[in-house]
Parts: structure tokens; sequence; C-alpha cells
């Protein structure tokens, strides 16, 4: 009788909330299959049972209610007082933390993006390099944006004018549907590299690596509540999230046309910041336009006045 | 004091002349570079608020209007953004000089309509009309240095709505960064200020603009909200109320257009004990009294450190009793009209809420004109942050005083609204400055100064006053395809 061989241990995939990892107060849970692009290939393989979308069942994810999104957004906004408060240099070494988390678990990522958007090793290597890279080119703006969007205006009187990028606040990410790893690292370090704090909402059908972040981000420093991942159904949990009147600000890249629509109408109601979808290329230079789309700028004004006969500054 | 020596204070007349300004009895919509009727006839009249005359009747702009003004402007895209910058810099440069010639004209055009006093319109509103444009004219053949990309594109038609506050002002800053960055424009000025507006479309001709580059669609919130949905406009820019701006929102979303919104305010000007009272009280007066408080930055809630707080309110009060209030066309008139029938029944009740909610109230003692729409300057104390006049904007000569203990507090009380557009600070310690602006969620903040503007200077607000800048290089934003 030959040994038997060694039954693997499964991972149950929780989200990422205040630093914490939950089920969902609901209960539910979604089944995971693997890209169907990838379904012909995985077929030479073992097989386990297939899902409900007809490709091979990865594993269950939460189903997030709208409960789960508005505990997010108090973790997040708990927060953001820490986050934006803290040194833009300090922000800059916890972002670089999570490449260097994340260099470390390369062979895990790729075989979930691998089994999230049907890529091959290489193909999913690729994209996790991209991703890993990705946190490294967003650490180093953290201490750099501040002067390239802000600075001294030379106002007509005698005062000291100087404008300065703030974070807006608690941001809702509606992470990109198709790229479920490198996309959602091109959303959500922007945001927090900034000092906003981020309720993120994974790519419904690839949820897998997104939840997985949330073990990384556990483990870089970053502190619990500045990133919030949550996994399930984008339009049910983006309607709450999207009508939050404690959220500043909503990216609704993962949302199809008509859903981004009535999603920025809700977010009318407290005048969010609405960051529409758009073609992406993801693996393209990501440029500033992600930093930048969630700052405010706040100008201050003083006097400089003229040491007269008294010395009086004003 | 007696009766004998106030008189002997007194000050004499000294109107500014009218006769610097000819108003016609009419005007139409200027639109592709003509003044023409509206398409259904409709006309409104506007008056001027310290005396309820009769200025002009102008046409009343309609869907149809807009349109045919949305189509020249489209027209006039084409060749206008293909422009050198050098050469609409030019246009802009011309357009400042001319208003830089005729400001006095403008001023007093500006007052009648508005009913703010000449010195205001005299002393900031033209000065800062003429510079903004003056300023955007320079960054017109510089885009590629601004930061926004190596050849940054305009959006195409800029549909522009402003509010009766500063009429011509607000209209520089939404023309002068539209054109400059090679955007045309239709504009609708407020229903009760569209002259200063109108006026503006004949500089655009002497300057020998090109026709349908700038379109000036006076009207009502018909006009306005035509504006805003029409499908070949592609740059929404809207100052006015919060509300109209949440609808505005939700009007756009969806849509390709790009928003941007300047909106209400509520904001916060903090004095701690150590501040410099006598200038305080200046910058207070300033903060809330400007423009009769019909400023969306206006300083309406003043927050004061508990232990200064009488020797501030006497000080306060005893210069609120100076200030004169009448005729906007005298020169030492401090405070003017209020805009609108309309809004001094808005600033009448929220001062009744005021009072109704056990606010104490206290009237600078002046006497009011018999005729058009006056306020006296007004002061409440007592008032609690669960106050409507804590929270709402009046958007008049009403100022709301709070007190606090701890820098902590006043910060905590400074935020505690929905709205962040501007706030004030105090002090004789500069790390207490800077420690209290980095906590504000105010998009302007001024310290030991109070309501200072400049075309180099971003303004714009946090939270429900609004998004994007308006002013220097961050200006330039709103009306590129980035």
């Amino acid at each position: 009788m030959s040994e038997p061989t060694r039954l693997s241990v499964f991972k149950t995939y929780k989200l990422y909330v205040g630093g914490r990892f939950p089920r969902s107060e609901s209960g539910r849970v979604y089944e995971v299959t693997r890209a169907t692009s990838a379904a012909g290939a995985a077929a030479k393989g073992k097989s386990r049972s297939k899902g409900e979308g007809g490709g091979e069942w990865l594993a269950n994810a939460p189903l997030s209610s709208r409960k789960d999104a508005r505990d997010a957004v108090v973790a997040a906004r708990k927060a953001f007082g820490g986050w934006s408060g803290a040194t833009a240099y300090n922000r800059g070494q916890v972002l670089y933390r999570v490449a260097e988390m994340l260099q470390g678990r390369r062979e895990q990522f790729v075989r979930e993006v691998a089994d999230a958007e049907g890529l091959s090793r290489s193909g999913a290597g690729a994209v996790v390099d991209a991703a890993i890279d990705r946190w490294v080119w967003y650490a180093g703006w953290t201490d750099k944006i501040g002067q390239i969007a802000g600075g001294a205006n030379p106002v007509a009187g005698p005062y000291l004018n100087l404008s300065t990028p703030e974070p807006t606040g608690v941001v809702t990410v509606l992470a990109p549907q198709e790229s479920s790893f490198l996309g959602l690292v091109s959303v959500i370090a922007p945001a927090i590299a900034t000092g906003n704090t981020v309720v993120a909402v994974a790519s419904e059908r690839a949820p897998l690596p997104a939840l997985s972040l949330g073990e990384v981000l556990a483990t870089s420093d970053v502190p619990g509540g500045v990133v919030n991942i949550l996994s399930g159904r984008t339009a049910e949990i983006a309607a709450p999230l999207a009508a939050h009147q404690d959220v500043n600000a909503i990216d609704l890249t993962g949302a199809a046309a008509q859903l981004a629509a009535e999603l920025e109408v809700a977010a009318a109601d407290n005048l969010k910041r609405v960051l529409r979808p758009r073609a992406e290329d993801w693996t393209a230079d990501p440029g500033t336009d992600r930093l930048t789309a969630f700052l405010e700028t706040k100008t201050v004004w003083h006097p400089t006045g003229s040491l007269g006969a008294s010395g009086s500054a004003y | 004091m007696t009766m004998d020596k106030l008189s002997a204070f007194e000050y004499a007349p000294a109107p500014e002349s009218r006769s610097v300004v000819d108003i016609a009895p009419s005007y139409g919509l200027f639109i592709d570079g003509e003044f023409t009727d509206a398409a259904d006839g409709r006309v409104f009249k506007t008056v001027s608020p310290s005396t309820e005359e009769v200025l002009s009747e102008v046409a009343r702009a309609g869907a149809e209007d807009i349109d045919r003004a949305v189509g020249a402007a489209r027209r006039a895209f084409a060749t206008w953004s293909a422009l050198p910058g050098s050469e609409r810099a030019k246009y802009l440069f011309r357009i400042a000089r001319i208003i830089q010639e005729r400001s006095r004209e403008f001023a007093v055009l500006e007052t009648l309509d508005n009913g703010k006093p000449i010195r205001e319109t005299r002393d900031a509103d033209l000065p800062l009309v003429a510079a903004h444009f003056f300023y955007y004219a320079g960054w017109a053949d510089k885009l590629g240095h601004a930061g926004y990309g190596p050849d940054p594109r305009p959006l195409g038609v800029a549909g522009q709505v402003i509010p009766w506050n500063f009429p011509l002002l607000m209209l520089a800053w939404k023309i002068a960064p539209a054109l400059a960055t090679g955007n045309t424009v239709v504009l609708k000025p407020a229903e009760t200020t569209p002259l200063s507006a109108l006026f503006f479309a004949d500089v655009c001709r002497r300057a020998g603009l090109p026709k349908g580059v700038v379109n000036i669609v006076p009207g009502y919130g018909d006009a306005g909200a035509a504006l805003v949905a029409h499908p070949d406009v592609n740059k929404v820019a809207f100052t006015g109320s919060t509300a109209v701006g949440k609808a505005i929102a939700r009007e756009v979303a969806g849509t390709d257009k790009k928003l941007t919104l300047e909106l209400g305010g509520k904001g916060a000007n903090i004095v701690f004990d150590d501040a410099p009272l006598d200038q305080a009280v200046e910058g207070i007066v300033g903060g809330i009294f400007f423009n009769q408080g019909q400023v969306c930055c206006a300083g309406s809630r003043l927050l004061v450190q508990e232990s200064v707080h009488d020797e501030l309110l006497d000080a306060l009060k005893r210069r609120l009793s100076t200030l004169r209030l009448g005729d906007p066309l005298d020169k030492n008139t401090d405070i003017g009209a209020i805009n609108s029938a309309e809004q001094l029944a808005r600033i009448t009740a929220l001062a009744e809420t005021g009072e109704a909610e056990g606010a104490e109230r206290w009237t600078a003692p002046c006497a009011l004109p018999s005729a058009g729409y006056w306020f006296a300057p007004t002061l409440f104390t007592h008032v609690t942050q669960a106050h409507t006049i804590a929270r709402e904007e009046i958007f008049g000569p009403v100022l709301s005083v709070l007190t606090f203990r701890t820098p902590d507090e006043a910060v905590a009380k400074a935020n505690n609204s929905q709205y962040g557009l501007s706030a004030g600070i105090w002090t004789e310690k500069g790390s207490r400055i800077l420690a209290v602006a980095g906590k504000l969620r105010a998009g302007v903040v001024w310290a030991n100064t109070f309501n200072k503007f400049d075309p180099a200077s971003p303004f714009g607000g946090y939270k429900e006053s609004g998004f994007g800048r308006e002013g220097g290089r961050h200006g330039l934003e709103a009306y590129l395809d980035v």
C-alpha cells in the first residue's frame, strides 16, 4: 500500500477591515472560480468540483453586506488622522515595506493571479512584478508630490501665500474588474500614498489576490484601517459607499457605465470627489493623475509686513 | 456724547458720479458676437437694490437661446483652440487693459446693479478683475510648463454659471482661465446682476475677440439648467449655493463633462487670547461685513477664546457702531444694500431663527434707508454649534459668536461643518498658526488677515464647499483635458 498523499490545507479567505480579518457579518460567501481562459489548461491537472461560474472552484470568498461596507468606513475614518498626520517620509517607508513583503510572497501571488486572470505562470509573474514595482513607484512619491502640486504663490501684496496638497479623506475605491491585482494595487497605492485611507471593493469575479493583499498589508506596517478590502457584489457594496456621508471620494474604476452613473448621482449628495471610469492600461507609466485625484489644495495666507521703526512685523 | 458732538463728526455726502456709466434702457443676449433678443422675446428687469430703481430691461435666455450660444461657442472652438497660445494671450492682455481703462465705469455700474459700496467695487472687485485677466493671459503660451504634460489640450465649450455677489469678478475667474487654455465659453450671469457681464461683452468686441469665443446669456435658473444639461458642453463651472451645486453634480453624472464647483461656506474665524485684538477686530469686521456678508468665504462664525471674549466683543461692538450704512455710491459707505428682496428675506428669516433658538442678538445702531433692501450689521452671542445660525450659510451681515477654551476645541468646532471653504486664525504665536492651519479642513486659511484674494492664489473648498480650484496654476486644471 502506497503512502497516502498529503492533503493540503485550504485557506479561508476573509475580509480585511480595521487591520483585522473578519468574515462578512452577514455570514455569506460566494464561490470563486478559476478564470475561464485558464479552464482548459486547468482541466489537465487534478480537478476540483465546478463552481457556480462553470470554472473550477478555487475558494469561497466573503459576500460582503452593506453593514460590512459601513464598518469599513468607520475603520477608515478612524485611521485617517494618524495616517494623514504621519510624515510623508514615514508613509513612503511603509509603502516600500509593502513592496518588500510582496516580493517575499511572490510565488503565492503568481499562483493566485494566474488562477484569477487565466494567465500563464510567466504572464502572472510579470503582473506581480509590475505590482511590486508600483508600490516602489508610489513609495517614492509620498514626499515629492507636495512640491509638485503645491508651492508658494506670488501674490500682489505683503503676504506669504502657500498652497499645500492635503488628502481628501476616506476614499472608496472600486477596483478594476479585470486586472485583479496590478489594477487593484494601481488604484489603492496612489490614494494612500498621499495620506487618504481607503475602502477598496475587490474585483467581483476574482477577489482572491485582493484578499491576500490584505495579509501583506497587515504585516507591512500599514496601520490598521488605512486600507480596508471587501469582496462581494460590486453593485451591492458600492451603493451604500457612494451614498455614505462620511466618505469623501469615490473611484469608480471598477463600475460598468450604468452603475458608475448611478453611483455618481448618489455621490453628489455630499459632493464626493468622483473619479470616473476610463480606459486604462495598467502596465503603462502611471503618471501622477491618481495621486492628485484625491488631493485638496489648502492655501494659507499670512502678512509679511515690514519691519518699521517700531519693529512691528505688521 | 451729545447730539451736537455726534453731528460735528458726521460725514458730508461724497457720492461717486453716476455719469461715468451709460446704461441703455434694454440689452440683448450676446451670442456669436452680436446682441440679440431671446427666441421667445422674454425680458426681465434688473433693479438697483439700494433704490429699487429699474436700471434696464434685459433679454431672458431660454433653452433655445442656450442651444444657439453653445452652437456659436462650438463653431468658434476649432479656430480659437488652434490659435498659438501667444495670440490668445494677446487678446486676454487687451481685455485686461480695456478693463483697467474703464474700471471706474465698471465700478459704478457694478455698485448700481449689485448694491455693494463703490469703495469695494473700485478698490477690490475691479482691480482683481483686471489682474485676473492679466494673470491668465500670461499662462496662455506657457501651458506646457504648468505641470499638466507638454501639450495639454482644452476641453471644448465651457458652460459657466456665476452668482450675483461679485458679478464681474466671478466672470473673470471663469472666463480668463477658460480662454487662456483655449476653450470657448457660454456664461450665464445671475438674474439680479446681468449688467456688468453685458458690458464685458462690449469689452470683448473692442478687444477684437473672435465671434462666439465668449457668449453671455443672462437668465434665470432654467437657463443655467439648460446650459449645464446641454449635450455639447464639455465643461461645467458653477459658483453658487451648495444645493444647486449638488443638483448640477447629479445632472452631469455619467457624462464626460468636467465639473468644478465653488459653493457655500460657514467660515470659522478663530481668535486666540494672545491675538492682536485691534487687528483681529478689523479682520473680523472685514471677514463678515465685506460685501454685506454676501461672500461664500465669509468668516461667519467667530470662535473666541473664552478669556478674551468680553474684551473682544466690546471692541467689536464699538467698531461696528462706527460702520456707515447707506448709499453704495457714497465713497464713505462701508455697508451697502442687500442684493435682492429675496436675499433680504432669507437673511431676515435666519436671524429670526437665531433669536427663536435662544441666541442673543445685537444690532449695530444705524438708520436704514426707506427704499431698497437693507440689513444692519448684526451679531449673535451665546451661539452653540447646534444653532441654525452656526450651521447654515446666512450669506448676509450676520456674525455668530461661539467660544472655546483650547486649540483642540477650536479646531474641532471650526471643522464641525458640512462646509470647508475658508477659515481665519488670529494669534501672535507662529507655531500655533501652523499647527491650527494644518488641522483646519478648509481650502483657504487666512492667518492674522482675512478675505484676501489674488489671481495667483488657488481658491476653493473642501467637503461640501465644492471641488476644483480657481486661481493660480491650479486653476488651469479645471479647463484642461487632464
